[in-house]
């Protein structure tokens, strides 16, 4: 590199001896490099975490309404009353659903991408799929509130083409559906697959370029027909990037208030109760003890997914 | 592919177009409706067409203001991302030590884990430690979900990187600092800066660590959320979600091609 030769030759000036020492001393030059991180991550992160986790053994005094600093498990008792356990089922199922829509809706446009389309409409279709994932969550989340509205473009085209009636029907199935598309499960679900989605594209267009095309050709060389190839082949190898992609959708779902605050019925999910419990009825502990809910099911989710290679996926 | 590219079913190529479709027909809904001329609803076809919402937001200095904490906040987490991720990143890249692996996890932890978490634990020890929400208490939040940018950006750059290169500029008798500014420096500069530019972003847009960490402030998606209450002047939310797509649309397009070819520094380090 030219710039090289244009470093003139200096005697041993201070920051030459600094970078001898440093060259001597690697342990100290990384203790120096890492601490400012260390000290931000785990005094403010690891530290705010574990004050949190310390908060749901407090709890609140009922006639007060202030926060009593004993330590106790008064709070994991209201945590796991009926409705409150209603409320955590209800946010896993959601994240369960969202994430399988995902992967479906991923699979074909990944697979695209890696096997078929050119150079150039592959970088498109990258940074297609990218774009969104950076680009506001809210202001997306806003466009469904829009396109799912009564007298919006989503019934307006149904009508057109004369589907409405079908769209009826599938509001009146029980539990997906709801006295509109924006009040039921089925509008909520939309909406989460459709924030995610990149999260879940991503990863298996990761995992499925590590799939060596030999492979393809070798299985079928020996006489297997295309969908066994796909699921004995082509689906184990993509695995850890679908569950790697699966690590935000579920997480992602898992923590959110926005979206079951503008859409689905009003029952809680756990980010709304968060929100609720820590906003207007104070009750800090309780909050806390919500929140370590998607702590311990994420813990669990991470070392698995760990375990079965979805790291290297990322 | 050696065998040559074949093409694809029909059925696969009408799946991904219509998930393309998906992804990016939503934004256009906002576009028409900020140009709608009803204030209450979102009628579709639109009754008629108006550019007054545009004006209407212009003069709200409320919007202003936001937009204004957003911009900050945002600058000094990416700028604290920038230090915090490059630091580690430079630890990380080229030594093997006790615990290096923990590192990549920690930092990834506050985006891998759900915001609520995030945001309320931040919100729990920043009022047990007695400190006063303000534009800081935001910022130092954002800065610790935007560090994993920064830190995956550089890192990936570096290992792309000789290591001999740093070894070569001292033997030819550079000092670190010269070292630093002619040969790292350059290096990871593209880096850097889509690293900086996606930090920016994503500080500049987020909401649920935001709702937990903000006082009375107001950042630009805290008062779209809020605006989402209002019956009225329903428009001149979309005016305002036009301008965060144009905020962050054209930079993380360019932070995304910065990242994807990497030819440019690396292949005249390794040539020359």
């Amino acid at each position: 590199m030219a710039v090289v030769a244009e470093v003139p030759r200096a005697p041993a000036s201070p920051p030459r001896r600094a970078g001898a020492f440093f060259y001597r001393h690697v342990r100290l030059k990384l203790l120096l490099l890492l601490l400012p991180g260390i000290v931000w991550f785990g005094v403010v992160y690891l530290g705010s975490l574990a004050a949190l986790v310390v908060y749901s053994f407090y709890r609140l005094e009922e006639f007060t309404g202030l926060v009593v600093r004993d330590f106790g498990f008064g709070t994991y008792q209201e945590l796991f009353t009926a409705s409150n356990v209603d409320i955590i089922l209800r946010t896993t199922l959601m994240a369960a659903a969202v994430t399988v829509v995902c992967g479906l809706l991923a699979f074909p446009l990944a697979y695209y991408m890696v096997r078929y389309a050119s150079p150039a409409m592959k970088t498109v279709l990258y940074i297609g799929v990218l774009m969104p994932l950076w680009s506001s969550y809210l202001v997306r989340a806003l466009a469904w509130r829009q396109i799912l509205a009564g007298e919006g473009i989503l019934f307006w085209a149904l009508d057109k083409v004369g589907l409405d009636g079908v769209m009826r029907a599938l509001l009146d199935v029980p539990v997906v559906g709801g006295p509109s598309i924006v009040q039921s499960y089925l509008g909520m679900l939309s909406v989460f697959v459709y924030l995610w989605l990149p999260f879940m594209i991503l990863p298996l267009v990761a995992a499925l370029e590590r799939v060596p095309p030999s492979y393809l050709e070798a299985s079928s060389d020996l006489g297997a027909p295309p969908q066994l190839t796909f699921r004995r082949v082509v689906f184990p190898l993509a695995l850890p990037g679908l569950i790697a992609g699966s690590i935000f959708t579920f997480s992602l779902t898992l923590g959110d208030f926005i979206i079951p605050t503008f859409f689905g019925s009003s029952a809680f999910f756990i980010g709304t109760q968060v929100y609720t419990q820590q906003g207007v009825a104070g009750n800090l502990p309780l909050a806390a003890a919500f929140t370590v809910v998607p702590m311990v099911i994420m813990t669990f989710y991470l070392l698995t997914a760990r375990r079965l290679g979805a790291f290297e996926a990322l | 592919m050696s065998a040559g590219r074949r093409r694809a079913g029909l059925g696969l190529r009408l799946a991904s177009a219509g998930v393309m479709a998906f992804l990016y027909f939503p934004l256009t809904i906002i576009f028409v409706y900020a140009f709608t001329t009803q204030s209450a609803g979102f009628r579709f076809p639109p009754p008629g067409l108006t550019t007054e919402w545009f004006g209407t937001a212009f003069r709200n200095p409320e919007i202003w203001a936001a937009l204004r904490l957003s911009l900050s906040v945002a600058a000094v987490a990416t700028a604290v991302a920038l230090v915090l991720g490059s630091l580690l990143a430079a630890a990380v890249a080229r030594t093997k030590f006790f615990g290096r692996d923990a590192i990549s996890f920690i930092v990834l932890l506050p985006i891998a884990l759900p915001g609520i978490v995030t945001g309320i634990a931040l919100r729990s020890s920043i009022v047990l430690a007695g400190v006063d929400l303000s534009m800081w208490t935001i910022a130092v939040a954002h800065a610790t979900f935007c560090v994993v940018i920064v830190y995956n950006n550089v890192v990936a750059r570096l290992r792309r990187s000789s290591p001999f290169i740093v070894e070569a500029s001292a033997d030819l008798g550079a000092t670190g600092i010269q070292t630093f500014r002619y040969i790292v420096l350059p290096n990871i500069a593209t880096a850097l800066l889509a690293g900086a530019i996606l930090a920016f972003a994503l500080s500049f847009d987020e909401i649920i660590v935001t709702t937990f960490t903000a006082g009375q402030q107001k950042t630009l998606p805290i008062w779209i959320f809020q605006s989402l209450f209002r019956p009225r002047q329903r428009p001149v939310t979309n005016v305002v979600a036009i301008l965060v797509i144009a905020i962050t649309f054209v930079p993380i397009l360019v932070a995304q091609i910065l990242t994807r070819d990497p030819a440019t520094t690396m292949s005249q380090d390794r040539t020359r």
